[in-house]
């Protein structure tokens, strides 16, 4: 009955190192043993030189930072536009039961086909710059931000809406001033499942369409046979993406708090 | 019959007429606005009889290696390999990692530092190990579905009540027969969630595996149609990847339900 008995800092602490250990001892073991050559495994040390030179030496026609730029540009326009739109028509949703039977089926539709099928319309429609991957980014980050936000708002107390409109307040300010606030919970937390999926999206847009950042160069990284950049690619795709997580769990601290002050 | 909407809204027939009636005007606007005014050129959406002879073309005489049968197969066999590979080895893993606080600690830095990285992120990895041929399909959809099993076996596990586990403690029972009768069952509604969004994570890859570089598959007639420049063919292709997308999500539920059937009761009381 391990999980009932009591384990100390210092085992935890053994414990932790021994899973790190292990997990690069395999696979220096693995690339040691040339399991496979090492153009194709590379050493975990080679990895993290790769990564440095590729912040100064530029592959797929730019550094490092300069993809990553591209990458969080296009982010920033497909998550802000998912979020912009999502979270309104979640809580609209949320107060007026017609938008809600209308918009439901169509949602429901739309729900099930994967962000990165959108691929080939959003190539068609807004071709590869930024429009294109912003449609397929707001494709998988736009469900989240919507379902989040219309469950916060049905969640409300009944009684604060009666409040509300016993008050005289209209539908617009019921919407900012009772339905937004008590909502904010759920959208906070739909917005970080959204933020995830988006940068998932974003990694399959470029994958795929894109001519400059992240996704692009680990594909080139590919076609080159060039192990060592796509898995400095994947390294730093994956460390972005913790920090956009770390960053929304922040703020999500930050506006809770608040609200437990009032 | 009704004193209100509200009313007429909350029956069955009710929901169901909405969502049909809200289904044919978006049809009917589609219509209008590809096939009667011209306000949406054809070339950038397609109009509705196309995508039905498109649907006739590939059904019969098969577009891109194959008829739709075959690329609908194809997918779903990948995506049943990779999802039923990864939930194997996924959920036991949460479920250990969930019970024995050892064995987090454990694995735990190897998970954290492999889960950050978006399971797309690994196609290209995929390709350079295992080439365009279906086992690097299987090992991206495996990496996808595996994190969220891993991930809510585990919070459920140690979602179980902890008196339930002492009371299994003080009752002798351990080994096997824990994970049957305690562990499993007390995890088992966090485990399906997991489940579902390994599905859905499976499919989100497939696809985009596929749009790399397939011969079968759904996302190989996306790839293929948009380099013939060809909307209806692509709209098709989306149409069977959210059919096949709900199907499974569909039939994952049914299994749930006859998986837990005290839930159902749960709620019916």
């Amino acid at each position: 009955m391990s999980a009932l008995k009591v384990m100390t800092d210092r085992e935890r602490f053994t414990l932790t190192c021994v899973g790190t250990a292990g997990f690069f001892g395999l696979w220096y073991l693995a690339a040691l043993l040339q399991f496979a050559p090492t153009k194709f495994l590379p050493m975990p040390h080679q990895v993290l030189m790769k990564l440095v030179q590729l912040c100064s030496e530029p592959f797929a026609g730019a550094v490092l930072p300069e993809h990553m730029w591209a990458s969080l540009k296009r982010y920033a326009m497909g998550f802000g536009l998912a979020a912009s739109v999502g979270v309104p028509l979640g809580l609209l949703m949320g107060r007026f039961r017609w938008l809600d039977r209308v918009v439901t089926p169509i949602f429901d539709s739309l729900r099930f086909i994967a962000p990165v099928a959108w691929v080939p319309f959003a190539a068609l429609w807004f071709g590869t710059g930024i429009g294109g991957p912003t449609l397929i980014i707001f494709a998988g980050a736009f469900p989240p931000c919507l379902i989040n936000s219309y469950r916060g708002a049905k969640g409300v107390e009944v009684r604060y809406l009666e409040a509300a409109s016993m008050l005289g307040i209209g539908s617009f300010r019921t919407i900012t001033d009772v339905l937004f606030p008590a909502a904010v919970p759920s959208i906070i937390a739909g917005l970080r499942i959204g933020a995830g999926l988006g940068w998932m999206s974003l990694v399959g847009a470029e994958l795929i369409v894109a001519n400059s950042g992240m996704g692009y160069m680990i594909v080139k990284g590919q076609s080159a046979i060039a192990t060592d950049i796509v898995m400095a690619g994947m390294i730093a795709i994956g460390a972005v993406g913790v920090v956009i997580d770390v960053a929304l769990r922040k703020l999500e601290k930050r506006l809770l708090r608040h609200r437990q002050q009032s | 019959m009704f004193r209100s909407t509200d009313d007429f809204f909350a029956t069955g027939i009710g929901r169901f007429a909405t969502v049909l009636g809200v289904l044919l005007v978006t049809v009917l606007l589609w219509y209008v606005a590809t096939t009667v005014t011209g306000f949406i050129d054809a070339n950038r959406l397609p109009r509705p009889v196309e995508v039905w002879q498109s649907l006739q073309a590939i059904a019969t005489d098969g577009y891109g290696n194959g008829r739709l049968h075959q690329h609908v197969l194809h997918s779903l066999k990948l995506v049943a390999m990779g999802f039923a590979a990864a939930v194997s080895v996924g959920v036991p893993l949460g479920l250990a990692m969930g019970h024995s606080k050892r064995i987090e600690a454990l694995i735990n830095p190897a998970f954290l530092l492999l889960r950050p990285i978006p399971p797309l992120a690994w196609i290209p990895l995929a390709i350079v190990w295992l080439g365009l041929e279906d086992a690097s399909k299987i090992l991206v959809i495996f990496v996808a579905a595996f994190v969220p099993s891993v991930i809510n076996s585990y919070t459920g596990v140690r979602n179980i009540d902890k008196p339930v586990l002492e009371a299994a403690q003080m009752l002798g029972i351990r080994g096997f027969s824990l994970v049957r009768e305690v562990l499993v069952p007390g995890a088992l509604p966090m485990i399906f969630t997991g489940l579902r969004l390994s599905l859905q994570a499976s499919w989100t890859t497939l696809v985009a595996a596929e749009l790399i570089g397939a011969l079968y598959g759904l996302g190989s007639i996306l790839n293929q149609a948009a380099q013939d420049i060809y909307p209806a063919m692509i709209m098709v292709a989306m149409i069977f990847v959210g059919i096949c997308g709900a199907a499974t999500t569909w039939l994952l539920g049914q299994f749930e339900r006859r998986a837990m059937p005290w839930q159902q009761k749960s709620v019916l009381q």
